[in-house]
């Protein structure tokens, strides 16, 4: 009932809340695309990568991740319902 | 140095500490206290069994071994808690809507409530979990004897029965704080405090450890780093393959391992725990990991060649003289060996007792509903004898594997078996098309992938399977050897089982969905399942005991009334040894509950409303079912009852009708009758009177006599006359009368009833105009004749002008003819008209001859003719109006009277 | 001094009839045919007997009776009722109307004349 009144009245909150739900949506893709961007460096086949870059490298990125997921997670709606799930038929 | 006596010591202080701690969290929750059970914080620590000894101990080696591979079994999991909003939340939804109990439960109920599934997925939760509390008791083991090795004194505990003892000592509290009551949430606070308390423990220990190696060894973030690019490990080379291979592997068994699920969804007390444990484990995960690569740097620096890397947590430490320090890394080592082994016994004995223990007894003991104490115990014994076995299970293991692989690697054995569970519980709760066999077949598929590829091999060459099959495959098929299925050959092993294993069985899963059809019960279970945040808002959490009593209470206020509701409740109370009459809703009390609310409401409704108000979650399938079936029935009956009172309803309008209309005829037969007799009477009483004079006296006159003999004779003809037009009205009315249809001129018809009706005797002029073309008219002509007489004798009668004058006007109007009688007198009064055709209505009362038949026989003749006579409204005399039908359809015979 | 006999009656061979024959019998016979202003002929005529009849233009038979036997001054008038319906009701409503007697139509000549003999001495 309320949820309702926030469409109504305060639209734009509703809509900031959906599209922090997408982004919740696509922080664990982001943080597989960042987790594996180590990865690319070992292609280059010159350069030597050393085990201590690759880990100061994961540790910030996880750091990253962590405090986006806290501040994404703080601003997702309480008792919203998945509403828009097309995945669900 | 008595450090190994201080180590047992301390060991047992702790155990007594983590006893001590389950206990008071399990009296707290009894009673509704401790709201710091449900904070966030104990269920984000709780999540932290995933970190075993295989995190505090095996990822050192693993690292020294690999590098910085062993960071991917964090990565994943990390990955799915910050994506907890579409996929977590779901499952913990699911969980708590469906009142799911292990993952088996999950899987089954999701694909219709099918046993089979359940079994499967247990067995395969079994094979998958016991190498892993090996794995568990043998650090216990290993550690132990790290402390037994620095120590000479040691003698007696270095034993191979430590692991024995240790494990009836996990069995033993599991069983005491795992199986203290059935709670049928599954939820059991008591240990999830005791693993809490360890997480804190395991995570203090390693950071502490940690500190000491990057600022007490190496001397500084700097030095380590110097030391980490000096030693074996410096360089990246994680194969491409395994990095995101074993991340993704991690993330599916963090979803699929039997004791992750018992804590992030069965043990879940409030959904929005998610959003806090979604950034605060990572967190964990992170801090457990950071120090890894370091100590295992300095170890391999610093320990002599040979040494085990696993226990460098340990053993560094120790060599380097710390023993405080040691025995807090031993403690660390500890909590994390004995908290996963809990967890995980309570999550395998759930599904043992539930899918394959309990199914067997009730079957075993026919079915019959024995009273349900019984069963809560048969349930209780196989859940303990289940931990039991479980744990010993491990320790079996433990022994005929003597520490083969490192512990590492059969750890991810174990990772990939538990992985074949996800397709299908994936597809389950987001596709509504998968269905039971798919589930099954994708299952089948994997596991035995899994099995071929990867667990046998795992056992060592020979020992399952012949080096020959690993190298040429069986009966020399070159695509089915182990380690090369399909020709993908030069592999890892581990990412090529995880591969085919993985593709496979979901390719089969889909398949066979597409293809099967699912019953109804997985149909709507899929809805409920995939559907699940349309028909659920987020469940409150547990809140106690007594507001759901209240609810309780109003509500069987409104069923029983209120005054045996609340005899019943304050009875319970009593019973309870609570005073008031709010009892605690225990499972005995709701049974007696919706045993009472049954005998009103009916069983299946009884049920879903307790459990609408205890359990805050949506009614299940069957109790829908249920309640539909009896509301079926209801229904039927209701609208039977309705349709008969509706026929009863008609039944006496029909009957009042029917009364009123012969109440009305009763009443019409006695009028008639009373004026019959009035109108027979009349001229009988001259008759009467005048020949009774003419005879008894004498002396009376000639002119008199004559007279009165007129008077007789014609009162005589009166009554004839009168007699003859009832016995002509009565054949008409009864329909009796039999026409005689011809064709005839109107003209000349009406010529003769002129003439008949005493013709220009008298003083009425007749007028009879007629059109140019004559009228040919086909009916009874005698009938039609009698109507016309008797217009034109009345018009003579009754016309009251000083020069009467009767004109009499035929015409043809649409189907019809009509013939018009109207005379100059004073016509018929205008609230008259209907009446003057009834019978014995007489408009003036002067008796002019007649009876006062005549118009209601020119009705009734009219009537069977087919046509109609009416007065002609708005004239200045009397109009009487004859209508025939030109092709008359003369009522027959034997109508309807 | 002669007896006057009132006869309200419409029926003109019934007047006929009823006047000569109670006329020969020595009575004084005065006739009324409607029941109108029956009640005012009553009081004019002032008769010692009333012979009426049940079905009048007007006022039914039974009507005047009661206004009759509401007058305090004809409260002791014999009244003869006559009539055509011979229903068991209506005698009894004539009775409890207050008639003096009833008959039926057609009667006996003699009958009548007995009825009226007994109501009013000559």
């Amino acid at each position: 009932m309320s949820w309702e009144k926030k469409t109504v009245f305060l639209e734009r909150r509703a809509y900031r809340q959906r599209r922090f739900a997408d982004g919740a949506r696509m922080l664990p893709l982001f943080g597989a695309a960042l987790f594996f961007i180590p990865l690319l460096w070992s292609l280059a086949d010159d350069k030597v990568t050393l085990t201590s870059y690759v880990m100061s490298f994961v540790f910030v990125a996880w750091v990253g991740l962590i405090i986006i997921s806290a501040f994404v997670s703080s601003k997702l709606p309480k008792d919203m319902p998945d509403a828009a799930s097309p995945k669900d038929e | 140095m008595a450090t190994l006596n201080v180590l047992i010591i301390v060991s047992l202080l702790y155990v007594v500490l983590l006893f001590t701690v389950a206990f008071a969290a399990d009296r707290a929750a009894l009673h509704g206290r401790g709201a710091w059970l449900r904070s966030p914080w104990v269920y984000t620590l709780s999540l932290s069994i995933y970190c075993t000894a295989w995190t505090f101990y095996g990822a050192v080696g693993y690292a020294a071994r690999s590098g910085l591979e062993y960071l991917t079994i964090y990565l994943g999991p990390t990955l799915v808690m910050i994506g907890w909003w579409w996929m977590l939340r779901k499952m913990v939804r699911i969980g708590r809507s469906q009142r799911i109990t292990s993952i088996a439960d999950l899987i089954s109920s999701r694909y219709g409530k099918s046993n089979l599934l359940a079994v499967f997925v247990t067995l395969l939760a079994v094979i998958g979990t016991t190498p892993y509390i090996a794995l568990q008791l043998q650090s216990v083991t290993l550690s132990f004897a790290a402390f037994a090795e620095a120590d000479p004194d040691a003698g007696v505990l270095n034993s191979p029965y430590t692991a024995l003892w240790v494990a009836l000592g996990l069995a033993l509290f599991t069983i005491l704080f795992g199986t203290r009551n059935l709670d049928a949430n599954e939820r059991h606070h008591g240990v999830v405090m005791a693993i809490a308390l360890e997480a804190v423990v395991k995570l203090f220990a390693l950071l502490a450890v940690g500190v000491f190696v990057v600022w007490g060894l190496a001397g500084g973030i700097d030095e380590t780093f110097a030391r980490i690019d000096a030693s074996e490990i410096a360089r990246w080379d994680v194969p491409g393959s395994r990095w995101v291979g074993l991340t993704l592997l991690s993330a599916a068994a963090f979803l699929c391992l039997p004791r992750m699920f018992q804590v992030l969804v069965v043990e879940n007390e409030d959904e929005s725990h998610l959003r806090t444990a979604s950034w605060a484990f990572p967190a964990y995960l992170m801090l457990m990991s950071l120090f890894v690569v370091p100590i295992a740097a300095i170890g391999l620096d610093l320990m002599p060649k040979g040494s085990n890397p696993d226990l460098f947590v340990l053993t560094l430490p120790l060599q380097e003289g710390r023993e405080g320090l040691a025995i807090l890394s031993f403690l660390g080592g500890f909590s994390s060996a004995t908290s996963m082994v809990i967890v995980a016994a309570i999550a395998l004995s759930t599904m043992l007792s539930n899918h394959v223990v309990m199914p067997i007894w009730l079957r075993m003991t026919g079915n019959m509903a024995v009273m349900s104490g019984d069963v809560r115990q048969v349930a209780l014994l196989a859940r303990r004898l289940s931990i039991a076995g479980v744990v010993l299970l491990g320790y079996v293991y433990l022994q005929l594997s003597s520490g083969g692989a490192a512990l590492a690697a059969i750890g991810l054995v174990s990772f990939a078996g538990v992985a074949q569970l996800l397709p299908a519980m994936l597809g389950g709760i987001f596709w509504r098309g998968a269905t039971r066999s798919g589930a099954m077949t994708g299952l089948l598929v994997g596991f035995a992938i899994w099995l071929y590829a990867l667990f046998l091999p795992s056992f060592g060459a020979s020992v399952i399977i012949s080096q020959d099959v690993m190298d040429h495959g069986p009966a020399g098929i070159g695509w089915l050897r182990p380690r090369a299925l399909f020709g993908a050959e030069g592999m890892d092993p581990l990412v090529h089982a995880v591969m085919w294993s993985m593709v496979l069985n979901t390719f089969s899963f889909i398949l066979v969905s597409v293809l099967t059809f699912p019953k109804p019960l997985e149909r709507l279970q899929g809805a409920q399942f995939v559907n699940v945040f349309q028909h659920s808002a987020t469940t409150g959490s547990w809140t106690g005991g007594l507001a759901q009593s209240e609810d309780l209470l109003l509500m069987s206020q409104r069923i029983l009334g209120p005054t045996e509701a609340q005899a019943f409740f304050t009875n319970a109370a009593a019973h309870q040894g609570l005073s008031g009459y709010l009892p605690e809703p225990s499972p005995d009390f709701l049974q007696q509950l919706e045993r009472e609310l049954s005998g009103s409401v009916g069983g299946a409704t009884a049920h879903a409303m307790i459990s609408q108000i205890v359990g805050g979650a949506t009614v299940s399938v069957q109790d829908l079912m249920a309640v539909a079936d009896e509301t079926a029935q209801i229904m039927e009956y209701s609208s039977q009852l309705e349709t008969k009172s509706q026929e009863l309803a008609r039944t006496a309008r029909q009957l009042r009708v029917a009364n009123k209309k012969l109440t009305q005829i009763s009443d019409q037969k006695d009028t008639f009758l009373s004026q019959i007799s009035h109108e027979l009477r009349t001229p009988m009483t001259s008759i009467r009177a005048f020949s009774e004079i003419l005879r008894d006296s004498d002396g009376i006159s000639e002119a008199d006599t004559s007279r009165y003999s007129s008077i007789i004779h014609d009162e005589a003809v009166r009554l004839t006359r009168l007699l003859d037009d009832l016995l002509d009205l009565s054949v008409l009315e009864n329909g009796q009368v039999v026409l005689n249809t011809e064709k005839g001129s109107l003209s000349a018809l009406l010529e003769r009833s002129i003439s008949a009706a005493g013709g220009e005797k008298g003083t009425l002029d007749i007028r009879n105009i007629q059109p140019e073309k004559d009228i040919v008219v086909t009916t009874d002509l005698d009938r039609l004749a009698q109507v016309f007489i008797n217009l034109i004798t009345n018009a003579r009668k009754y016309c009251d002008a000083k020069e009467p004058v009767l004109t009499i006007t035929s015409s043809r109007n649409g189907g019809d003819v009509v013939i018009d009688f109207i005379d100059n007198g004073s016509g018929i009064p205008a609230d008259m008209h209907a009446v003057v055709f009834e019978k014995f209505s007489r408009i003036s009362h002067s008796r002019v001859g007649g009876a006062g038949l005549g118009l209601a026989i020119c009705s009734e003749i009219m009537t069977r003719l087919g046509g109609h006579v009416g007065v002609v409204p708005a004239q200045e005399g009397t109009a009487f109006r004859v209508t025939l039908p030109d092709s008359a359809t003369t009522s027959g015979a034997k109508t309807i009277a | 001094m002669t007896k006057r006999v009132l006869l309200i009656e419409d029926e003109p061979n019934i007047i006929e009839a009823v006047s000569f024959i109670l006329t020969r019998d020595g009575w004084d016979v005065k006739t009324h045919s409607n029941g109108h202003d029956a009640i005012d002929a009553v009081h004019n005529r002032t008769p010692d007997l009333i012979i009426l009849d049940v079905m009048l233009p007007g006022r039914s038979g039974f009507e005047i009776l009661q206004d009759i036997r509401a007058d305090q001054t004809l409260a002791d008038m014999p009244v003869l009722m006559l009539t055509a319906r011979g229903q068991e009701k209506d005698r009894e409503m004539a009775q409890r109307y207050g008639a003096s007697r009833y008959m039926t139509k057609p009667f006996s000549n003699a009958e009548l004349l007995a009825n009226v003999r007994e109501l009013i001495a000559p």
